[in-house]
């Protein structure tokens, strides 16, 4: 082995520098030749905008893809999505299959969206169709659940429209952009509580495409009960369930955070509802992201915040997990890599999709014949190509 | 129908009335018991003239309704509990049974139990581990587990399809007996909570349903004190928990209703306490003018909600989960809180982890005993909570699969002897209570049924 792997970064995250520490690795100033940068949202932009040109040299990698605010930005992804779409339908790919309501059968996981202010009159014809839904804006380009809320008048957001008098061309910034999406307002509930699923994927390239998810993801839970009615809908603490909100609720609970892992999430499910049902939904939850990073996207950037002392334990694990596989044996990196890593490096990181694999033979591969499960707690199979995936995930 | 309901009330009814202002004594039945009981009677008595809040009172009109608006989500409600603390804890327990002496032991009855180091006093007749190998003998090494034989490494069609098979059988022909004999190889997830319900012959019948409705009513009726020592409970242990925090909510709707329920009473018939009774001012000792407190006679203790928090991963309709709750007290949780010498009540329980431990692990037991750290003073807790929250639920769920398999909750002393030697190394080297603690802090990382098959099966005896 050369040298050390050199890295800089610009988070101050003890999770992130103690796992550098512990293997040894030289901190290096951005200015100075490194081979690992683990950047913030800002910093990529910089270094990958058009203006600056900054290109990576062969033995460098980032913790970001250059078109990562593909998937970050709402707006972006649904164009993604939707677009998707429509080039499967153009190559009559059996992925785009629609059934007699024009829904399509496998790619029906985003609902109903359109842009704002752009869609506006689409969206208007949709919204007078079905009569008392209602609907959630989320602004484009913030997270941790800021600038949402809910409606049910088009009065609600006559802001947006693009004939109001009160809007402006130059509202089409990133700022004012946003999505508006049909709300499902029938979810399932734990303990009468909403939850969302905190999940880790780790794209280690795109073209294969090569992605691996986090054994211990998490569900997040609103303190409060959640309640369908329309005199509710301004309780951000009943709809959303991002920690950033939920912390200042007066029910906000320090010690657990609200959070159940995954595989309480599995074994509750399991217990209540039954084995299939709940294959079933784990099934779709991974066709959902392979889909999703097929149509381009990830997310750019994870909380490395953390707020109770599990949680702490829980992403420093995931960082090591994920250096393990993104610089194996801690070599300095090197583009010419053929960066698919062995089973034992994975640590709590199960295959989600490996396009080389599953483009490759059959006959070398361990295929377990377990019905209608792919991946779950009994650990990862390789996937067959396009075709056959309909066969083993569904 | 009717009759019984009204029935019912009447009874609440004439508790509250007869509480209305009343001390408790305690009914010296059996000298053991009846000190304990009348401990924790003093201590529930000053709590009581300390805050100047009776023990039971019926609530106006305008508290009831907004009570039922918010049956759903007591969670929320934040009564101000600072002033009241749990009639007693584990712990206070322990001490009791450490004094406990059998009055015929001076006759030199059992020879070998003079070398017994331990804390517990009693002679009591414990299986030792020959006796449990065959006792629990679907748990050898032979047999096939859920909890070991279905983990990722191993094909499914070695042992866990066909399990599932016949379980499935099973439930179709609804063989109560059969499902008690099937789950001490463990339950497959999504069959549990219809096994259990069979097992302990739990079916919803209309009736069912109605009962409890009369129970909510009652709590919607009437406050008693114990309600303020549940809702503390159950903010100091569940909600803290991560994983029985999200069901909050449910507890309060099981445990409210259930300290109201006199058909518990029932169980004192072949416990041997007795039920907590008052009477009226002056009339002491005068039968006509007793009256059980809290109704279902049962005061609740530090933890007594974890008893209830890992149902709710089984049943999550409140009058299901109640049932199963119910059901699973009077058959077992009863006897890890009050005293007798059944083989699975807590004084027999101890007695075996410490035999166990002297017989089997004689210098860890000798060396944690010298640096002041007896070992019955850590597993105690576990064993009294039958190890809920101290496991993760999915372990917890296979652990209480075996106790309803064999019907008997000698597996919890068992464990908790097979949790001493799997940390044996570790604690041979601490010097004190308190770094003896800390090794055993954590057991949420542990696979039970490994653990008892190696402490079992596996160890040199």
């Amino acid at each position: 082995m050369a040298g050390k792997v050199k890295w800089v970064t610009d988070i101050e995250k003890s999770v992130l520098i103690n796992n550098f520490e512990k293997r040894g690795w030289v901190q290096v100033s951005e200015n100075e030749d490194w081979n690992f940068y683990w950047m913030s949202v800002q910093t990529i932009r910089n270094v990958f905008s058009v203006e600056t040109g900054y290109r990576l040299s062969d033995d460098q990698i980032v913790n970001h893809f250059p078109n990562h605010y593909e998937l970050t930005r709402k707006d972006l992804m649904v164009k993604n999505i939707k677009r998707y779409r429509k080039e499967l339908e153009k190559e009559c790919s059996p992925l785009a299959e629609k059934d007699e309501n024009g829904k399509y059968l496998y790619l029906d996981f985003v609902p109903v969206t359109y842009m704002l202010p752009a869609d506006y009159n689409l969206f208007v014809e949709e919204f007078r169709k079905s009569s008392s839904s209602t609907w959630i804006m989320k602004p484009c380009g913030k997270a941790q659940g800021k600038g949402i809320f809910l409606i049910n008048k088009l009065s609600q957001i006559k802001k947006w429209s693009r004939d109001s008098k009160t809007s402006t061309f130059v509202s089409q910034s990133s700022k004012e952009a946003y999505v508006i999406s049909l709300y499902i307002n029938n979810p399932l509930l734990i303990g009468g509580r909403k939850f969302d699923l905190r999940l880790y994927v780790l794209v280690s390239t795109y073209r294969p495409l090569r992605c691996y998810m986090y054994k211990l993801g998490f569900c997040r839970f609103c303190t409060v009960k959640y309640s369908p009615s329309t005199s509710e809908l301004d309780n951000m603490f009943v709809h959303l369930t991002n920690v950033a909100i939920q912390k200042h609720g007066d029910d906000y609970n320090h010690i657990h955070g609200g959070k159940w892992t995954v595989s309480n999430l599995r074994l509750y499910l399991e217990s209540t509802r039954g084995r299939e049902v709940t294959s079933k939904l784990f099934d779709e939850i991974h066709w959902i992201i392979v889909q999703s990073l097929k149509a381009v996207a990830v997310n750019a950037s994870p909380s490395l915040t953390s707020s109770t002392a599990n949680d702490r334990i829980l992403k420093y694990n995931l960082i090591n997990d994920t250096l393990n596989i993104a610089v194996p044996n801690g070599e300095i990196p090197d583009c010419k890599w053929n960066k698919s890593p062995p089973k034992e490096v994975l640590g709590n990181y199960e295959i989600l999709y490996d396009e080389e694999l599953a483009q490759g033979d059959g006959a070398d591969r361990d295929l377990r014949s377990r019905p209608g499960q792919s991946l779950g707690p009994k650990g990862s199979r390789s996937r067959d190509s396009g075709r056959s995936v309909l066969t083993t995930w569904k | 129908m009717l009759q019984e309901e009204s029935d019912l009330s009447l009874i609440i009814a004439h508790i509250v009335q007869k509480l209305k202002s009343s001390n408790l004594y305690a009914q010296l039945e059996r000298q053991a018991w009846g000190s304990w009981e009348k401990r924790i009677l003093k201590s529930l008595n000053s709590m009581c003239s300390e805050l100047s809040i009776p023990l039971a009172r019926k609530r106006p009109v305008g508290e009831q309704k907004e009570l039922l608006s918010k049956w759903n989500e007591m969670g929320t409600d934040e009564p101000d509990l600072s002033l009241f603390r749990p009639v007693y804890a584990p712990k206070d327990f322990l001490e009791v049974l450490i004094n406990l002496r059998n009055p015929n032991y001076e006759n030199g009855d059992s020879l070998s139990f003079r070398t017994h180091l331990g804390l517990i006093q009693v002679p009591l007749k414990v299986k030792d581990i020959p006796e449990l190998k065959e006792f629990f003998v679907e748990l050898s090494l032979n047999t096939g587990q859920l909890g070991i034989d279905d983990s990722t490494q191993v094909p499914p069609e070695l042992f866990e399809n066909e399990h599932v098979r016949i379980g499935q059988k099973v439930l179709a022909e609804e063989d109560s007996a059969a499902a008690q004999q099937y789950v001490r190889q463990g339950s497959p997830t999504a069959l549990r909570a219809e096994l259990w319900a069979l097992i302990l012959n739990i079916s919803s019948q209309p009736e069912d349903a109605l009962y409890y409705e009369q129970l909510k009513t009652n709590v919607i009726q009437h406050d008693l004190l114990v309600d303020s020592l549940i809702y503390k409970d159950v903010k100091l242990t569940a909600s803290n928990d991560d994983y029985y925090f999200v069901f909050e909510d449910y507890l309060y709707q099981v445990l409210l209703c259930f300290s109201r329920d006199t058909s518990v009473l029932g169980h004192f018939a072949y416990n041997s306490a007795s039920p907590p009774k008052s009477y009226i001012r002056g009339k002491l000792g005068l039968e006509e003018y007793a009256v059980f407190y809290p109704p279902n006679g049962v005061i609740p203790f530090h933890g007594f909600s974890m008893y209830v928090a890992p149902l709710c991963f089984l049943y999550h309709e409140p009058f299901k989960l109640y049932q199963m709750f119910r059901e699973m007290y009077v058959r077992f949780f009863f006897r890890l809180h009050s005293i007798s010498s059944h083989p699975s009540g807590i004084v027999s329980l101890c007695l075996l982890f410490e035999t166990l431990l002297q017989t089997y692990l004689p210098q860890l037991f000798y060396h944690l005993r010298e640096i002041g750290a007896q070992p019955l003073r850590i597993s105690f807790k576990w064993m009294v909570r039958a190890f809920s929250g101290y496991l993760a639920t999915d372990q917890l769920l296979l652990l209480w699969d075996r106790i309803l398999g064999y019907n008997s909750l000698e597996i919890l002393a068992v464990l908790a002897a097979a949790v001493f030697a799997f940390r044996a190394v570790n604690l041979m080297e601490v010097t004190s209570l308190a770094a003896a603690e800390a090794v055993l802090a954590d057991l949420s990382t542990l696979k039970v049924m490994p653990l008892l098959q190696i402490f079992l099966f596996a160890t040199v005896t």
